[in-house]
């Protein structure tokens, strides 16, 4: 018997894709089937109850900044400490501990088996580990909130030398914490990270060739890969600032004076830590959005009852975004201080990256053009994300431009921008993602009305809360700002504005509680599903149970014959074929213009 | 950042072959059924099997370990411009672990070869030599943190000393972890040393002694500075 | 339906609130009105394509909508139409890229005229360094700091001892003369910025950057922190006057060179 299968050496974690006894790795106690488990459906449900409890907290953190910036000293707890550690906090959960974790941990756990036609993950003892690492990860960024001092102000750039020298609040233990916190999600995301890739490489169905998977997988792939590669630079920044900070060396640390004293490091070079930083968080920004690229491809193609347009270009651009990627970086450090001839070089691949990204919107609206579309809440994320993603987009146009990027690099304009096109767009895409799989993941379906409610709440707030806001950034207002104060060229009707921002965030935020509402009533009073409600030609629609069981097929394994969009193929009785359904005697296709 | 850029265009490049053979220029909707088997290598789940996931899985942690020694080496590159460096003395030991880490990787090298070859008695050699020379590195890299500290080159002060204690700190948990895998190779090597899983557990110990030599190899060049002029052009390229 | 209305009204709300609100980009007092004539020209393409697609998509939502016996097209590529697309995008990326280029050009050429300011940031307060007579500024070193040499300043550089020293005080620049602003900072990193004149850079601790401008209007202007340096960044403020020339010099002939602050650096100390 192979119970004991569980973990010794790589090889011994037998991955189960290719074991043709089913019971071998069946989990037999309730421990090892919905705690230490290592099916990643399970695993899956795991990371992303997680992501989105830390979220919540990030979520609460925006509340009562946008409270600060509209009420100033409204709330007596905010003060300045108390401000630059919510920013931090917010940013960074929101980014790593959320989006991150939810996209890859989240959904690629869930996905990319199903998917692809696989029984499990490559190596499912190391799949599990991913989400105790990355539980404890964020078990020690909460603890951070507990100690004396509070969690790390820094911002969540975690520049040095202000993040590990006083007047930086949660200098003594916050930035520790928040450090030893990072490497250990990315050491969890190390090993979650080797089975997202070696599952996609080597667990694919029969017949599943790379060219037949769904968008989704190739942007879950791609950034898997790229957040494989990226997030050591992020590590090697992370070390050596716990070094400085812990143990007196100067790698970042030059020679300071501060408030009259002289410190005892010299020599370091606080740009060298921006270049690690940016190294990984440029990709960082396309490993949280190649997810949503894919994801809502799917989306699109399956409630328009089309196939994707110009799949191949799509595929193409994903891999071509994730490679260009890693040598834009210093788009983030135009007023830096690094040498400025740089920036010749950084506007040009950074607007580059603009074409491949803007094949793509065509290509979604293409595949809504002629298509039969149905207004179902997944659809209607996926609209409000091309309308976010593109006006994100196009200011990004400015701010990569390096000379336009001048007057409005650390304003509010930058804050509008990043959070249009990496906060909103691609959270529109997970609550799409969301209601579009959850009668797969529960068996039952979502109330629909609450979650129409649930998007045009979430979609016009955001729109209403950060196209404004662009207009305070050109205006000149400085992002991370305590509070604006008397300021000569900052007219009083700001005031109002911001208020009417906080007003709409506060709503927003609420709004999120109709989605936790409807997830968790769903649970019990939602209808029943049936195994492929939306009708669509994806791999995990067709499992043999629903909620697929551990093992996901049953005896057999599924058989691909098909790319993933044969929607409503002309002469076919259907308007979809699943993957897995062979073709028709007669069944001929003409090369298409 | 040049190192970590080198290092990318390389991953690149692997990645961009892989994907040419892999038809990434087919058209998927004109061609329904099962396709022809598209290139070696190409295999699905059930035809891959165990030995084929655990060797990509291996691949694609020494790319994650060979991205985080380039930025190590890029960080080092950038910082060794600084007015405050100055070289270190090289401790002698170093050449004795070096000598080491190669008689370790030959010895696992020889236990591929003779499990391949079916020779239980010469791999299990194999594996103990590069078992003991792999523990005898980390003692001798211990033995030349001692020897560092004696001189004064503590942790602080001199970068250079403090990306000696960091680079081959990093480099001697990969070393460790190594071990560990190698410690949960050997039951089996013993227990079975004919069967398949045996076999490739023992190469892919071997794969990696033999990526750690070439990361000792470049750090070992750099920290001792023969790398220096190397350096200077990298920097001037982009630092 | 609805969200076909919806995105109409979009696109008509954003273009309104462009032309309409109150909240635009303060009165230039520089030279680099070519930065504001390439972020105008960013805004046009950029507003160009966010109105066609997303109206496009209104039309296709509305048009394309689910009805009872509508069946989709079957359209996997459309080359030609995707080569199209891609190009258009290439020229429209250009033609944003290449005036921005062009502007970065000047921007990074300090011109050789141009006189040299140093700002020293720390938390959270600003002082400025004018090069004195001989037109060149000291060397200077954080390690160098003490109460009396607060921009730590070499004793030892005779280029040094005719700097003009401002502490706590408003800098102060003749208009229409090109400036190099040469930044420094003692603790951490802070950045330089006046909203009026477009341009800013970080300083950054144990290096010295700089960035150039041509004050072009006479007046007051509030310079702020634009980046995250402790606490008291939202409070670390100042200003700059830009000066008619014979303001200019009026105001210079009050400024107190290097070598008298520290010859007086004995009284200061006996003073309470």
């Amino acid at each position: 018997m192979a119970t004991t299968i569980h973990g010794h050496g790589p090889a011994e974690t037998v991955p189960p894709a290719e074991t043709a006894d089913v019971e071998l790795y069946h989990p037999h106690s309730w421990i090892t089937r919905y705690v230490f488990s290592q099916d990643a459906k399970v695993i899956a449900i795991q990371y992303s109850l997680t992501a989105m409890a830390i979220g919540f907290v990030a979520l609460f953190l925006s509340w009562l900044m946008r409270l600060q910036l509209a009420f100033p000293g409204a709330l007596e707890f905010i003060d300045a400490d108390a401000y630059y550690q919510y920013i931090t906090m917010h940013g960074m959960i929101m980014v790593v501990y959320l989006l991150t974790a939810l996209f890859l941990g989240g959904f690629g756990n869930y996905l990319i088996p199903l998917m692809l036609g696989a029984r499990d993950m490559a190596f499912p003892y190391a799949n599990m580990l991913s989400y105790w690492i990355y539980l404890l990860a964020v078990l020690v960024l909460v603890a951070s909130f507990f100690t004396s001092d509070g969690p790390t102000g820094a911002g969540w750039t975690l520049y040095p030398p202000q993040a590990i020298l006083p007047n930086t609040p949660g200098q003594d233990l916050g930035i520790v914490l928040m450090l030893v916190s990072l490497a250990l999600f990315i050491i969890g995301f190390t090993m979650g990270g080797l089975n997202y890739v070696v599952t996609v490489l080597q667990g694919r169905a029969r017949g599943m060739t790379l060219m037949r998977m769904p968008l989704t997988i190739w942007g879950i792939f791609t950034a898997t890969v790229m957040a494989l590669l990226a997030f050591p630079a992020l590590f090697v920044g992370a070390v050596m600032m716990l070094f400085d900070r812990l143990l007196g060396t100067s790698f970042f640390m030059p020679a300071i004076v501060q408030m009259g004293e002289q410190l005892s490091y010299g020599g370091g070079s606080p740009i060298l830590f921006q270049h690690l930083f940016w190294f990984f968080g440029h990709p960082e920004v396309y490993i949280v959005a190649l997810p949503a690229f894919g994801i809502v491809s799917d989306l699109i193609a399956t409630h328009a009852r089309k196939n994707i347009f110009g799949y191949r270009m799509m595929v193409w651009a994903i891999v071509i975004i994730g490679a260009l990627s890693f040598i834009v970086w210093a788009h983030h450090m135009y007023v830096s201080g690094m040498n400025p001839y740089f920036g010749f070089f950084f506007a040009t691949t950074t607007l580059i990256i603009a074409v491949p990204t803007a094949i793509k919107v065509y290509n979604w609206v293409l595949t809504l053009w002629r298509g039969d579309i149905h207004f179902t809440p997944p659809m209607l994320f996926a609209i409000g994300f091309i309308v976010t993603f593109l006006n994100g987009g196009l200011t990004g146009m400015f701010l990569g431009n390096v000379v336009v990027d001048v007057p409005l690099s650390d304003t509010m304009f930058v804050v509008a921008h990043f959070h249009m096109v990496m906060g909103v767009a691609p959270i529109l895409v997970i609550f799409g993602a969301i209601y579009h799989w959850y009668p797969k993941i529960t068996g039952r379906m979502f109330n629909d009305l609450l979650a129409k409610l649930h998007f045009w709440v979430t979609f016009l707030g955001a729109y209403l809360i950060f196209f404004p806001m662009h207009y305070l950034g050109l205006l000149g207002i400085p992002r991370r700002y305590y509070e604006m104060g008397e300021t000569a060229f900052v007219p009083a009707s700001t005031v109002t504005l911001n208020e009417f921002i906080t007003i709409t965030a506060l709503v927003v935020g609420a709004a999120q509680f109709l989605f936790l509402f409807n997830m968790f009533w769903s649970l019990r009073h939602g209808r029943p599903a049936g195994g492929n409600p939306w009708r669509a030609t994806t791999l995990e629609w067709q499992t043999p149970q629903t909620p697929p069981a551990h093992g996901n097929w049953g005896r057999e394994l599924p058989v691909v014959y098909r790319w993933a969009y044969d929607y409503s193929v002309p002469g076919a009785a259907e308007d979809f074929i699943p993957q897995n359904q062979p073709p028709s005697p007669t069944e001929r296709r003409e090369a298409a213009t | 950042m040049s190192a970590a850029l080198a290092f990318l265009a390389l991953v690149a490049a692997v990645a961009g072959w892989w994907l040419a053979r892999h038809g990434i220029m087919a058209k998927p909707w004109l061609e329904p059924g099962l396709p022809a088997p598209v290139a070696p290598g190409s295999a699905f789940a059930e035809e891959a099997g165990p030995v084929r996931r655990a060797k990509a899985g291996l691949v694609v942690f020494l790319a994650v370990a060979g991205s985080l020694f380039a930025l190590f080496v890029s960080a080092y590159l950038m910082r060794m411009g600084a007015a405050d460096w100055w070289a270190l003395p090289v401790p002698r030991i170093l050449w004795i672990n070096t000598g080491l880490l190669v008689v370790g990787s030959l010895g696992l090298h020889g236990a591929q070869v003779a499990a391949r070859h079916g020779h239980p008695a010469v791999m299990r050699h194999g594996l103990l030599l590069g078992g003991a020379a792999a523990l005898a590195f980390l003692l001798g890299q211990i033995l030349a943190w001692h020897e560092l500290l004696a001189l004064g080159h503590g942790l602080a002060g001199n970068p250079a000393a403090s990306f000696f204690y960091v680079l081959s700190g990093v480099h001697g948990l990969h070393v460790a972890g190594g071990l560990v895998a190698l410690g949960r190779t050997m039951p089996r090597a013993w227990r079975d040393p004919g069967s398949a899983r045996a076999r490739v557990l023992v190469e892919l110990c071997a794969t990696y002694w033999h990526f750690l030599l070439l990361v000792w190899l470049v750090l070992f060049g750099l920290l001792a500075g023969w790398a220096n002029d190397f350096a200077e052009i990298c920097r001037q390229v982009l630092s | 339906m609805l969200i076909a209305a919806v995105l109409v009204l979009i696109v008509l709300g954003s273009l309104l609130f462009h032309f309409l609100s109150p909240w635009w980009w303060t009165p230039i007092a520089s030279n680099w009105g070519y930065i504001d004539t390439t972020l105008i020209v960013t805004f046009w393409i950029t507003g160009a394509v966010f109105t066609a697609v997303v109206l496009f998509v209104a039309y296709c939502l509305l048009r394309f909508r689910h009805q009872p016996g509508r069946r989709a097209a079957y359209e996997p590529e459309n080359r030609r139409l995707e080569l199209v697309l891609t190009v258009g995008t290439a020229v429209g990326v250009a033609a944003m890229l290449a005036p921005g280029l062009v502007v970065w050009a000047q921007f990074v050429q300090v011109p050789e005229d141009a006189a040299e300011v140093e700002v020293v940031g720390q938390q959270w307060q600003w002082s400025y360094r004018l090069p004195g007579e001989d037109g060149r500024l000291g060397r200077a070193d954080t390690r160098l700091i003490t109460p009396e040499n607060p921009l730590g300043i070499s004793p030892h550089d005779p280029s040094g001892q005719d700097d003009v020293i401002v502490e706590a005080a408003d800098l102060h620049l003749p208009v229409d003369r090109p400036v190099k602003v040469v930044l420094r900072s003692v603790d951490v990193l802070h950045d330089f910025y006046v909203p009026e004149f477009r341009a800013k850079m970080d300083m950054i601790p144990g290096a010295v950057t700089y960035f150039w401008f041509t004050p072009t209007r006479t007046g007051t202007f509030e310079i702020l922190c634009a980046e995250l340096c402790g606490v008291g960044h939202a409070f670390m403020r100042g200003y700059v006057v830009v000066d008619t020339e014979q303001d200019y010099q009026a105001w210079l002939g009050q400024q107190t060179s290097f070598a008298s602050l520290t010859g007086g650096a004995a009284r200061a100390d006996a003073a309470p």
